[in-house]
């Protein structure tokens, strides 16, 4: 969330679509409603379902999964063309005014320099017009056919409200009150956020989707606002922790790229130099990764070896190391032992057949876990398989339950919140800590001895929070904030590391949770003195306990804030320096003399907003542009290109196809129930709120085939057939898709063979493809047959 | 105290009419006040957080002070996000461990556990055991798979080893498993947040 959850009560208009709030976040109803009743804000609901948060909504607009780019499209375009956006904001805090390259351009779904053989694009024209002197041309008038603004505005005059709503099937009226009730919010003094999760993300285009909301939030003055921006609302209680910690192929701690076998990276030097910007907060960059290093390596990392550089593993360059990636090695036989942490890929990972297959490959699996999960039990018959057959080795760690150890977590809004131990862990279970620290001690121990410079890492990794199997947590919080080495002291924050090896520090983001003052992610002060809802005392939000990121955007170009009601930081001339309620996200001694005053995205190069994403920062274009999910019912009605051009495409064999799979399948969440299932499954109480699997079909779906609630259908695609229970409701509604009605169907995919309650895995169902930039996969908008079972 | 299930329920219904009437902007102390009533005086009370989703509401973990078992778990009421509130996943915490007073969670693993190749059920092992194993296992497919260089590139890995999930852990359980991971030379580092 660039913004945060009490936040939710300063909007004016929250536009919630690909989520699902009022069920699978439910404390946000509570400042949602607050902003409601006491603000009159509206609230939109966009969603393939009718569900609770559409119930609570001022406006429900249905839309067939996997057409958000056009949705959103259409009101980038609406938006323009009637002049609806801030037009100050825009021509001052985004890249509008930029002219882009002369030979960029977009023609029949694809934009310059793609290659069909490669399925990939040469970004060399997603660049902006330089003059001889290499400075960006700009026109401020924004009226040049060049700029930015003429291209986007050009890009989405193809989305037109009829366009649109053929391609998402939401009727007319209900579509052009979301964009008019949406468009307010550019008034002065209004704001509008945009709260998405897995609906917006688990798309082949799923990066862009996202880029579209922040396109279209820029337009209306929505970013660095109380009550505005972009809101990833997360699944897990610490997604947002175990993302920032990078525990992620293609990322170390703190968003920092981890090395890859090339030239580029060969060495310390050249890692550095490729990946440090010359302008912007990222210039930063070599006192994090070399803090990062000494936390790593310690007095090991010296100036003369690189800080250690070389010990860091470097990935293949050519080889896919993400989820899918991952699993479709595995069944290549490429892995041979996996480690577990709570995770359960055959209920949660999609394509699940073929993940129980793979996982037949492994020579040893560890799974810790507080229950027992279908992945642990993957070589059972119950699971599909022969266990005779099946030689993989399976160890099982009972681990603690979150009350029954101490340590933080990072909310959806980067609250670093602390946690105490209540209660002993059951049993012999033990905290995750105790286990990582048992395991990594003992290895040391096989180590020790070892002469062979590539044992070099493990063995020089510093490992220094006790000797016993209790680690010691403090020693771990103290170093996740950075330590001066030269006194010993902890860091005050991220502004004091340095890159020539005197700092350490864990993960850059979260320095200064934890200054010699004391770790501030224990603090429990009740203050709000703005009223806005920051609680600044209340535990520690990173970076630098900052609650709304782009702060500096919720004051105008001179620094007054844009409107009083909505004041977050401001100049103040006799001091000299930004001062308000929030720590400004922004260097606080930039005036009003300085050209960088009206720059507010710090994290950017040229510190603006992106309307356009220069250089391949996205592999599939500089404007988010509509492509139809992977398995469609329907043409794509924008442009000859059916689907994104540049995913990559696992198993072509496997696309079902509209004839013999006629039905739009979505999966999702209940409120009762937790992901893969295993924490609530588990729980007397909730296995007796939701104690069964179930397709959700419409009324209408369900009369063309016969089916009352309760009947028993096949669900099945050429992935899998699954027998469930049908659960028909008022919720799915058939949609007019280019003068053709379409039926959407849900699955909740929290069900599986193991725990109190069972059911059916939705996950067989879905594909193995995914986002061309994440790789998050397509487990919405892929298409199913359902039929009677008997 | 035992929490029966008609009085979860009306725990439950309470922490409901918590959150309604805060969304209604309403006063919400006489609620809290009628909740106080559920809690025992002399149990200990430690601020925890929901495990559940990434709203990161606040919660109270009530301990027996003799025994030091847990009691029950209820919403926190000086925490600004949920101020007392609980839905039906966070009202329901206290049975990760006890399904009612006396009764552990049945469910819940307590032992390590090992199943060897071929073999149709798992065995009760101890942790000394399962551990200097796991550390076995790991040298032994890291050592025979590790590559040093590629291309006259210093590569330092093993494309051999997986480690996945961590969106369910706490931030110094994240920071210390890829680090030992990093160092171990693994790069199949992946969780729930590419899913
Ligand atoms: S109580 Fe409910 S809303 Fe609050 S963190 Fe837990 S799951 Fe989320």
């Amino acid at each position: 969330m660039t913004n945060h959850w009490i936040d939710l009560k300063n909007t004016d208009c929250a536009l919630i679509i690909g989520a699902n709030p009022f069920e699978n976040h439910p404390v946000s109803s509570k400042w949602l409603m607050e902003a409601k009743v006491k603000r009159g804000a509206k609230i939109i609901s966009v969603d393939p379902r009718f569900t609770r948060t559409s119930s609570k909504a001022d406006i429900y607009a249905p839309l067939r999964a996997g057409t958000d780019i056009a949705f959103i499209g259409g009101m980038i375009n609406y938006i323009l063309e009637n002049e609806l956006y801030d037009h100050e904001y825009v021509a001052n805090y985004t890249n509008a005014s930029f002219l882009v390259h002369d030979d960029y351009k977009f023609e029949d779904g694809l934009f310059s320099g793609y290659d069909p053989k490669e399925r990939k694009y040469d970004f060399s024209t997603w660049e902006y017009k330089k003059n001889e002197k290499g400075e960006i041309e700009k026109d401020p008038t924004l009226k040049h056919p060049r700029t930015v603004f003429q291209l986007l505005k050009q890009h989405y005059s193809r989305y037109t409200i009829d366009k649109v709503c053929e391609i998402t099937g939401t009727p007319k009226e209900i579509y052009l009150e979301v964009i008019k009730t949406f468009a307010e919010t550019a008034k002065r003094g209004k704001s509008g956020t945009i709260l998405y999760a897995m609906g917006g993300t688990q798309h082949s285009c799923g990066s862009q989707i996202v880029r579209s909301y922040a396109i279209l939030q820029l337009l209306l003055g929505n970013m660095g606002v109380p009550g505005g921006g972009v809101n990833a609302l997360r699944g897990e209680s610490n997604v947002q922790g175990s993302t920032d910690f990078g525990l992620l192929n293609h990322i170390i701690t703190g968003y920092i790229s981890t090395p890859i076998a090339q030239p580029e990276h060969k060495d310390l030097k050249a890692y550095l130099e490729k990946e440090t910007p010359k302008t912007g907060f990222w210039s930063n960059k070599p006192k994090f990764f070399i803090s990062y290093l000494k936390a790593m390596y310690y007095d090991k990392a010296t100036k003369d070896n690189e800080f250690g550089y070389q010990w860091l593993p470097k990935r293949h360059p050519k080889k896919n190391y993400t989820y899918i990636g991952l699993f479709e090695n595995l069944a290549k036989g490429e892995l041979e032992g996996m480690l577990l942490f709570g995770q359960n890929p055959i209920v949660g990972g999609p394509n699940s057949n073929r993940e129980r297959e793979a996982l037949k490959n492994l020579k040893w699996m560890v799974a810790v876990d507080l229950w027992m999960t279908e992945t642990m039990r993957f070589w059972t018959e119950e699971a599909g398989s022969n266990p005779a057959e099946v030689q993989t080795e399976v160890f099982v760690l009972p681990a603690a339950a979150s009350f029954e150890k101490q340590g933080s977590i990072s909310s959806s809004g980067r609250w670093i919140q602390w946690r105490w131990k209540a209660v002993e862990p059951l049993g012999e279970a033990k905290a995750d800590l105790d286990i990582i620290h048992m395991l990594a001690l003992e290895l040391k121990k096989l180590y020790a001895q070892s002469q062979r410079p590539e044992d070099e890492p493990i063995k020089n990794l510093y490992w220094d929070y006790g000797t016993g199997n209790e680690c010691d947590i403090d020693r771990v919080a103290r170093e996740i904030n950075g330590i001066d080495l030269t006194t010993g002291k902890q860091v005050e924050n991220f502004l004091k590391l340095a890159d020539d090896g005197s700092t350490l520090c864990g993960n850059w983001i979260y320095s200064g949770f934890y200054p010699e003052a004391g770790n501030l992610a224990q603090r429990r002060e009740q203050d709000d003195p703005s009223g806005l809802g920051l609680y600044p005392k209340w535990t520690y939000a990173w970076p630098l306990n900052r609650r709304i990121l782009y702060n500096r955007a919720s004051a105008d170009p001179t620094g007054k804030p844009w409107h009083p009601d909505k004041a977050v930081i401001w100049w103040d001339e006799n001091q000299k320096k930004w001062v308000g309620h929030d720590v400004p996200d922004f260097k606080p001694t930039i005036g009003p003399d300085d050209p960088a005053f009206v720059n507010p995205f710090i994290m950017q190069t040229d510190g603006k907003g992106w309307l356009f994403a220069p250089q391949g920062k996205l592999k599939d274009g500089p404007f988010p542009e509509h492509y139809e999910p992977w398995e469609s019912p329907v043409q794509n009605l924008l442009s000859p290109v059916q689907n994104n051009p540049v995913i990559k495409i696992w198993r072509p064999e496997e696309q079902s196809d509209a004839q013999n799979y006629p039905y739009v399948a979505i999966t999702y969440r209940v409120s009762e129930h937790w992901q893969a299932g295993a924490m609530t499954r588990n729980l007397p109480w909730q296995a007796e709120l939701v104690p069964e699997m179930f397709v959700e079909i419409g009324e209408e779906l369900a009369r063309e085939l016969g089916v009352k609630s309760g009947d028993e259908v096949i669900v099945e695609n050429k992935r899998g057939s699954i027998k469930v229970k049908a659960y028909v409701t008022k919720r799915m509604k058939p949609l007019m898709v280019n003068g053709i009605k379409r039926h959407q169907v849900g699955l909740p995919w929290h069900f599986g063979f193991q725990g109190l309650i069972t059911g059916e895995i939705a996950n067989k169902l879905t594909p193995y493809l995914g986002d061309a930039n994440t790789m998050i996969p397509e487990y919405k908008g892929f298409l199913v047959n359902v039929r009677r079972a008997k | 105290m035992a929490i029966t299930r008609r009085e979860f329920l009306k725990l439950s219904a309470l922490s409901t009419a918590v959150l309604m009437t805060a969304e209604l902007g309403l006063d919400n102390s006489k609620a809290y006040a009628q909740a106080q009533k559920y809690r025992i005086k002399t149990a200990k009370k430690t601020p925890t957080l929901c495990p559940f989703c990434s709203a990161g509401c606040g919660m109270l973990a009530y301990t027996d002070t003799k025994t030091g078992e847990l009691l029950y778990v209820v919403g926190d009421p000086d925490h600004p996000v949920n101020r007392g509130g609980a839905c039906s996943k966070g009202a329901s915490i206290y049975q990760i461990r006890n399904i009612a007073p006396g009764k552990p969670n049945p469910r819940r693993l307590t032992k390590p556990l090992y199943r060897a190749p071929g073999s149709k059920e798992f065995k009760e092992v101890t942790w000394e055991w399962a551990i200097s194993e796991i550390a076995k296992r790991i040298k032994d497919t890291r050592d025979r798979t590790f590559i040093k260089e590629e291309d006259g590139i210093t590569v330092m890995r093993t494309d051999h080893i997986a480690c996945l999930g961590g969106a369910a852990l706490d931030n110094e359980e994240t920071y210390l498993l890829q680090k030992l991971m990093r160092g171990l030379g693994v790069v199949y580092i992946e969780h729930q947040a590419r899913l």
